[in-house]
């Protein structure tokens, strides 16, 4: 569990992906990515690609770590992040944080769930859209207790009604806060 | 007392079960910045804390939407000022990754003793002001007389005792020089048997044992449900590192353990941060012999850096866990949204669940044992 390097597929689930797949053109050779000399233990592999969670019915895409900074990302229905995050629960996944995205242009707010494992080297990301001027959200702070205080920041920020949250009150900002700095039309 | 009260009540005893609120801080020793905690108290009991955030809130998040990328890396090492080189490093590791810039090896292995020497510095910070709050003074003037040494060190490369900024996109600000390569190995001589000294002094100190063993146990899936890293998850026995789990920099070139105790109780979380001391000593001393020659800065990049469209995260093992900066591009000079996920937060989130049913003393020492940051919470 310990030694370094990041291959999420050492958990023994077979490989699915092609060699070809694993190296899409236009993506540049893993030796220019890496940004110092290899580490002792292997490059990662063409493997490293595919879907460790292949096995959950989220629909997980796998991605470069190196360039993301996460191993898997899925977009799913705003009414599916309680489901979606039972099953990362269930996978022993804890959650590292939720935060939102302010699509102006586009009159959507995005609700990003960060979950990271604290025994295999996995981060997943799962992502959904709901309308910027009715934005609500199921909570999830019935699966993870720990996104009560993440769910109630992104209230804060963001004003996405997170429903069934048992405390909505603001968190950082002041107790009588009716604004929403985080949006892109907020003024001071 | 028993005996007593069962033969006639006090009556200040009162009914059972009624209970009282007790307003801890915001201004509070035991707090250690502006942190807010509203106990409920059945007697000398805690029935619930509701720790009450937001009074140091600066809205760093809202900074990075308006500034270009190198404007905001100041920030970044003023979320956690006890370990501002582990913030930058995730700030400017975000942008690497996001605009492929290479680090050159020199500058890695910079980062990685400069790193190492913050997450002592913070740790000494926490273990004399932790003692501080069990009522023991005279560690905090020993662990400061150390931290000095740091401070000094740190200013002769950076300019800054504690608000660093010396990491750039693509490197650090300066080369090192001889005298902090030297002061670096007179250090680790220095440190390793004043560790010791304290582990004669005060962790086997039996005041110092009473006051924490078998006290605020947190349990690993406690640890899971809140996500909460660093030395409190590996205090609940779980090896949980970012260096080695998503080893970043320089860090997979350097061999070294996660200190982890099984116990989960206030003395555990305490051990893992005194070993933690002890194996950052021993990455420096690697860094300073195989420090490699060569640049400390990547060549050829643009004066304002645009960003393709898109999310990247990078995240670190600061001093109280796991830190993770989430950037959202779109392609403009300025992020789109910055999201800084903070370790305190998470790790506070669970002393609710985790100080029901203690006794007010054994309260505070679980806070201690949190090893929290204010400016890290509210942000």
């Amino acid at each position: 569990m310990s030694e370094s390097g990041i291959n999420p597929n050492k958990s023994g689930v077979p490989t699915v992906a092609g060699a070809a797949e694993a190296t899409p053109p236009g993506s540049p050779p893993p030796a220019a990515r890496s940004t110092t000399a290899l580490p002792p233990s292997p490059p990662p592999a063409p493997q490293a690609r595919s879907n460790p969670l292949a096995h959950l019915s989220i629909a997980f895409q796998p991605v470069d770590y190196s360039l993301k900074g996460y191993h898997l990302d899925a977009t799913v229905a705003p009414e599916q992040v309680v489901w979606a995050a039972e099953q990362m629960d269930r996978e022993g996944f804890s959650l590292d944080t939720i935060t939102g995205v302010d699509w102006l242009a586009e009159g959507q707010m995005e609700v990003v769930y960060d979950y990271f494992h604290a025994t295999r080297p996995l981060r997943a990301v799962v992502r959904t859209r709901i309308p910027r001027d009715h934005p609500e959200i199921p909570t999830i702070s019935k699966v993870f207790p720990g996104a009560n205080w993440h769910e109630r920041e992104t209230h804060d920020f963001f004003g996405i009604r997170f429903l069934g949250h048992p405390d909505l009150t603001p968190f950082l900002l002041p107790e009588d806060a009716d604004y929403h700095p985080l949006r892109k039309d907020f003024t001071a | 007392m028993n005996a007593q009260a069962s033969i006639s009540p006090s009556p200040a005893a009162g009914p059972p079960k009624e209970t009282f609120v007790l307003n801890l801080g915001p201004q509070h020793p035991a707090t250690h910045g502006v942190l807010r905690v509203k106990m409920t108290m059945d007697g000398e009991y805690l029935v619930r804390a509701e720790p009450v955030c937001g009074y140091v809130h600066r809205m760093q998040e809202k900074m990075g939407e308006n500034r270009t990328y190198a404007q905001y890396l100041p920030n970044t090492s003023r979320i956690d000022y006890l370990s501002a080189m582990n913030y930058t490093h995730a700030f400017v590791g975000a942008v690497e990754r996001a605009a492929r810039i290479q680090v050159p090896p020199r500058a890695e292995y910079i980062r990685v003793i400069t790193s190492e020497l913050n997450r002592i510095s913070s740790h000494l910070v926490w273990w004399g002001a932790f003692l501080l709050d069990l009522g023991g003074f005279t560690p905090l003037l020993y662990a400061f007389d150390d931290r000095e040494k740091i401070l000094d060190l740190l200013e002769g490369i950076t300019g800054s005792r504690l608000t660093y900024c010396y990491y750039r996109f693509g490197g650090v600000c300066n080369d090192v020089d001889e005298v902090f390569l030297k002061g670096a190995r007179q250090f680790v001589a220095h440190m390793r048997p004043r560790l010791k000294m304290y582990r004669q002094l005060v962790t086997e100190n039996i005041i110092l044992r009473k006051r924490l063993v078998g006290i605020g146990p947190i349990s690993p899936e406690l640890c899971r449900q809140y996500g909460a890293t660093g030395p409190v998850l590996r205090g609940s026995g779980v090896a949980y590192d970012v260096r080695k789990a998503e080893p970043y920099g320089a860090y997979p070139e350097f061999d070294f353990d996660i200190p982890t105790f099984p116990e989960g109780d206030s003395m555990a979380r305490y051990l893992v941060r005194m070993e933690e001391m002890a194996q950052s000593l021993r990455i420096i001393e690697q860094g300073l012999a195989k420090l490699p020659a060569g640049p400390v800065r990547a060549e050829k990049l643009p004066r304002v850096l645009k960003l393709p469209a898109g999310d990247y995260c990078y995240a670190v093992e600061a001093a109280r866990g796991r830190f993770l900066v989430r950037i959202v591009s779109d392609r403009k000079e300025i992020p789109y949204r910055v999201k800084l996920r903070t370790p305190c937060l998470s790790n506070l989130s669970l002393f609710e669940e985790a100080s029901r049913g203690l006794l007010l003393p054994d309260a505070l020492a679980l806070l201690g044992s949190l090893d929290l940051v204010i400016p890290d919470i509210d942000r």
